[in-house]
């Protein structure tokens, strides 16, 4: 267990580091799913085709080959940056189509009778969209988006493992492979860091999507 | 929109002209933003012969190798799935049924294996199976196929086995609780009701979310690519990009790839569960929104 005592410090770096990444994730792919699940669901044609693309072929690529991508097609065309915002770039795009999905199932819960009703008591759109159907698909949203915000965190893994450095597999990588501590206890000391927010998430997701759920 | 929707009445006129000058405008843009990716690409000869030659030309020298090459990762990552899926099956299934079947105090330690493994990122179990393994002295040469390989298929199946054990257990549970007390009414035990009536039922509700899964797996053999672990498509099309300097064009192709084999799963999943909702059936299972991963 030295190995984790004594990189106790480098351990908790690389934990932050990784919160860090799964933060700036976060924020970015809810932001860029939020402006597709509009797309997809907008009475505009060619908004809706262009929110089923980016879902179909997003959702289909696997997130290690938008990283190759990024980190070694973007330098062919004179666009160059740190790994890490390479990184953070691909995350983002990928979580984006999951988020999406998550947000437009959330809408498609709603049932219609709800709208006809707020209108048939004389809602205006504006009212219809704001205080009736958002707040319950939002409610709805909770779990999906949620458990692929998880997947995330575990996915900012992925990133690190290209070489982004400094956070919590980069640590594990760099003790064993550079340090020559044993496998073992280092990488037992970063799967814990993991399951450190990855199981406590999801209890909570579990006790907030109990609070949120709408009786239909 | 083809659908009526919560969001918005059926248009009228002047809500038809809005979409059609909005569709427009849209458009307008796509093809403006289109058009720089483009002009970017082209004045970075991006789309020069010498790039693209050895994909699309078949009078190519490189044509025949690179087509083979890949055709090699295809094959590379199908192996390195089918097996994953093989055993996460067989395993998924004896978890998921020792989960259902223990009492709630037995049952602890298998519940506690499945929300460990469920926590961590595959990347991590892939890593930590090639790395920790040869430590620990297990000697995989026995084995047909290369080291990386059985790595990539062990930190595989150490995710997803407790993933499908899921799958079954919520198959099991959108089952009638009818089934299950019929099922001990006529005599059989616990096991046997679970082997013969309660599984087999459950197995077609489930298999939806089991060929979502198969999904999952496919994109997760990739990576192996990351680690480089072992040459299937995606570390395939990186070495051949080392080679011959084209990487968008070689990884535009294996994104096509993979994206062409998921699409169609997704789309066999999607034509299975509806071709199922014609029977009456239990509540559908979700397929697991760790799909992300």
């Amino acid at each position: 267990m030295d190995a984790i005592t004594q990189n106790l410090d480098l351990f908790w770096n690389g934990f932050l580091r990784s919160l860090t990444i799964c933060l700036w994730g976060g924020v970015g792919s809810l932001v860029l799913g939020t402006f597709i699940a509009t797309c997809r669901v907008a009475p505009v044609a060619p908004l809706r085709t262009f929110g089923t693309a980016w879902v179909t072929v997003i959702r289909n690529c696997p997130l290690s080959v938008l990283l190759f991508m990024f980190a070694f097609g973007l330098p062919e065309i004179g666009i160059n940056a740190e790994y890490y915002y390479f990184g953070l770039a691909a995350l983002i795009i990928y979580t984006s189509a999951f988020v999406c999905e998550g947000l437009r199932a959330g809408i498609n819960s709603v049932s219609a009778g709800q709208a006809e009703a707020a209108r048939a008591i004389g809602l205006t759109f504006t009212q219809t969209l704001t205080q009736i159907v958002l707040p319950q698909a939002f409610r709805t949203s909770i779990p999906p988006v949620g458990s692929v915000i998880i997947a995330m965190f575990k996915n900012s893994a992925v990133v690190g493992a290209f070489g982004v450095g400094l956070d919590l597999y980069s640590v594990g990588e760099s003790l064993t492979s550079a340090q020559g501590f044993a496998a073992l206890p280092v990488l037992t000391g970063v799967a814990i860091g993991y399951l450190m927010i990855t199981l406590p998430a999801g209890v909570g997701l579990g006790v907030l999507e109990r609070k949120v759920a709408i009786a239909r | 929109m083809s659908t009526p929707s919560v969001l918005y009445d059926a248009p009228g006129p002047r809500a038809r002209r809005r979409a059609a000058v909005g569709g427009a405008f849209a458009s307008v843009v796509g093809l403006i933003l289109t058009g720089l990716v483009i002009k970017r690409l082209a004045d970075a000869g991006q789309f020069s012969g010498d790039l693209w030659g050895p994909i699309v030309n078949p009078s190519n020298e490189d044509f025949p190798a690179v087509w083979n090459l890949l055709a090699k990762g295809v094959q590379a990552t199908l192996t390195a799935a089918a097996l994953s899926i093989t055993f996460s099956l067989i395993i998924g299934g004896v978890v998921g049924v020792a989960r259902m079947m223990l009492g709630r105090r037995a049952r602890m330690p298998v519940v506690a294996l499945i929300e460990l493994l469920r926590g961590l990122p595959v990347v991590i179990t892939i890593y930590f199976a090639s790395r920790v393994l040869p430590e620990l002295g297990v000697d995989l040469s026995g084995l047909p196929g290369e080291a990386g390989l059985w790595f990539l298929v062990i930190g595989l199946t150490a995710y997803n086995c407790v993933i499908i054990a899921e799958i079954i257990r919520a198959g099991v549970a959108s089952l009638p609780g009818g089934q299950r007390e019929a099922a001990l009414a006529v005599g059989l035990t616990p096991g046997a009701a679970m082997r013969l009536v309660l599984l087999p039922q459950a197995v077609r509700v489930m298999l939806p979310a089991l060929i979502s899964q198969l999904v999952v797996i496919l994109k997760d053999t990739s990576l192996a690519a990351v680690l480089a672990l072992y040459t299937e498509l995606l570390r395939q099309g990186n070495l051949i990009a080392l080679n011959l300097h084209n990487p968008i064009q070689i990884l535009s192709v294996v994104a096509a790839i993979f994206i062409l084999i998921n699409y169609s799963l997704s789309r066999l999943a999607t034509w299975v569960d509806q071709r199922s909702i014609r029977t009456t059936r239990p509540r559908r299972v979700e397929p697991a929104p760790a799909n992300v991963s």
